[in-house]
């Protein structure tokens, strides 16, 4: 009997080089898919921006921008709601659409059979994620633009920070995902993402809330994208811009590590 | 040397010990069976061959790699079929092949001309660029079979692979199968259809409850475990139990079943006589062979399937 030689590779369990096949999959499909399902994703945002913004924009007029000069409502909600899209689309690919493929297309299965690993599968469906994520940001932004609410060249860096804010979004949602045993569960976690969504200084600005409920808002991540976004739209950077980007690295950081340890239990089950 | 060792091979869900420490070889070129009823452990233990299930104890090695340490390099040189087929249905029947090739890091030069070889394989050249979910069940494993040699594997795992077929879309499979026997593929077959482990099979292992029960070839488990022939009487339902205590000493062993009596003996045709001649007259009566499921009979007291 031969001897097993272990470890040689730290990642030879997990990872077989080839993620690339995993995203040519992706993209075959893209280009097969019913266009409507992907349109979708792009007009949800746009919708609220168009429904809110021009609607109770009427009613609210101009709010405080994060410079304190005035804005319209519009130009408030926009950059929050980019922020929104980018956190729902990837926490839909890094959840429901995880455990769908895993459970019911048996799709993972399939791919794991091979000599890709759970790494592999992991980090094409990421980039896929991604790259949905980035096309419905550019085509926020066009909307953003021909609405006249891109008001700083700084607002190009909307697009990179939509991906930070989905990369953490969904490397902590796959690791979720790891837990989770069916359909039900997964409620839950709209059951998060909704309060995070209306209470995230999206629609109206944090200081309505009492003191305590505004640090505890604060704590929230949708919060530190939106403000991002918002500092950017504007051009208006500070340390506190910074430091709303600092949360994304460390939670991206934070959730791919956990999503690296949780792979096993994800995918090999 | 063999290339499957398994060593006290365990899983375990929460208190249920699906695969009980059991342990095999298999040699290269051999085509072996694990045969046993649903529940017994079967795909479990396949699962854990290809590194795809994390095994709670014991020791696996293929081609002398454990796959829970090496995974992709030793599922580089398998071929898999799983229970249940898991075709890609966003492909189209040609682009599964295609993108499972791309799935082992094949070039798409090689693949091409690999997929048309594989599609009239399955039968399925004229299907190319249909759908998968138009296909019906035969050819759905057809393809999926086709698509487990796209990497040209040494060793194939085909984890109940004619389940749910016709009686004519299983001889088309087994004849696919026995081809690949021919070339030299390691085949590692689960069923719980022991006309399949019969067929295929040149050695097998009975499991139950996740422990292995008997090994040999075919013939020789049918030796040991069993007699040359077998008598299968008909009393009617509510009859049978009566009838045994006027039978039970004509062969060497006795077998009631809800609707028919078996009667183990060397020579059928003799019991049979010896029946009817103590005035009992079974509404049908059958001398056949010994198969398999009266090893598995024998061993468990149960019936392959329920
Ligand atoms: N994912 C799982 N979680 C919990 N129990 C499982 C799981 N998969 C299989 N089992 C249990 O393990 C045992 C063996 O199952 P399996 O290997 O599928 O049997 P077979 O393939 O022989 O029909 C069964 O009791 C089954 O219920
Ligand atoms: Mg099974």
């Amino acid at each position: 009997m031969a001897e097993v030689t272990r470890g040689a590779e730290p990642f030879a369990a997990l990872y077989g080089r080839n993620a690339r096949a995993v995203i040519e999959r992706g993209f075959k499909v893209i280009r097969h898919q019913n266009w409507a399902v992907m349109v979708s994703g792009f007009f949800e945002p746009v919708f609220y921006l168009l429904a809110m913004g021009l609607g109770l924009g009427g009613l609210v007029g101009d709010v405080t921008g994060p410079d304190g000069q005035p804005i319209s409502y519009a130009a408030f909600i926009a950059p929050a709601l980019l922020a929104t899209s980018a956190m729902n689309g990837a926490i839909y690919d890094s959840t429901w659409n995880v455990f769908f493929k895993l459970r019911f297309a048996r799709l993972y299965q399939a791919m794991l059979q091979t000599s890709l690993g759970p790494m592999d599968v992991a980090l094409g469906e990421i980039f896929m994620a991604l790259f949905r994520g980035f096309l419905y940001a550019v085509g926020f932004m066009v909307v953003m633009l021909v609405m006249g609410l891109v008001v700083s060249p700084w607002a190009v860096l909307m697009i990179p920070v939509a991906l930070l804010i989905a990369v953490g979004f969904a490397s902590v949602g796959m690791a979720v995902t790891s837990y989770l045993k069916s359909f039900q569960q997964m409620d839950v976690v709209q059951v998060v993402m909704l309060p995070m969504f209306l209470f995230s200084a999206t629609l109206f600005p944090i200081d309505v809330f009492p003191t305590a409920i505004q640090w505890f808002v604060q704590a929230m991540p949708l919060w530190h994208g939106v403000e991002l976004m918002r500092d950017l739209a504007v051009g208006h950077l500070d340390v506190a811009t910074a430091g709303h980007a600092l949360y994304f690295v460390v939670m991206s950081v934070l959730g791919v590590w956990f999503t690296a340890s949780r792979l096993r239990a994800l995918f090999l089950r | 040397m063999p290339v499957i060792v398994a060593r006290d091979l365990t899983k375990v869900y929460g208190d249920n010990r699906a695969v009980d420490g059991i342990d095999f070889e298999i040699a290269r070129g051999e085509s072996f069976g694990l045969l046993g009823p649903n529940g017994a452990g079967k795909s479990t233990t396949m699962r854990m061959i290809g590194g795809t299930l994390q095994r709670t104890g014991g020791s696996m090695l293929v081609a002398g790699l454990d796959p829970a340490e090496r995974g992709p390099e030793v599922r580089a040189h398998l071929g898999v079929v799983p229970q249940q087929d898991n075709l890609d249905e966003e492909l189209s029947v040609r682009d599964n092949l295609i993108m499972y090739g791309r799935y082992f890091g094949l070039p798409y030069s090689y693949l091409r001309a690999k997929a048309d070889e594989l599609l009239e394989f399955a039968q399925l050249t004229d299907r190319g660029k249909a759908k998968v979910g138009s296909l019906s069940g035969g050819m759905k494993r057809r393809l999926t079979i086709a698509r487990s040699l796209v990497n040209e594997p040494k060793v194939l795992l085909l984890d109940e692979p004619t389940t749910g077929l016709d009686p004519q879309a299983r001889h088309v499979l087994w004849d696919r199968l026995f081809r690949l026997k021919e070339v030299g593929v390691t085949l590692v077959v689960t069923t719980h259809f022991m006309d399949e482990a019969e067929q295929l099979c040149d050695r097998l292992v009975v499991i139950d409850r996740g422990r292995i029960m008997a090994e040999g070839t075919p013939r020789q488990l049918i030796r040991q475990h069993s007699t040359r022939e077998v008598l299968e009487l008909r009393f009617g339902a509510d009859r049978n139990a009566a009838v045994v205590a006027q039978v039970e000493d004509i062969g060497s062993r006795i077998e009631v079943l809800p609707d028919r009596v078996l009667i183990y003996t060397d020579d059928g045709e003799g019991a049979l006589e010896a029946v009817t001649t103590r005035g009992l007259s079974p509404v049908t009566s059958l001398v056949r062979r010994s198969s398999l499921e009266d090893v598995f009979l024998r061993l468990t007291g149960r019936s392959l399937i329920d």
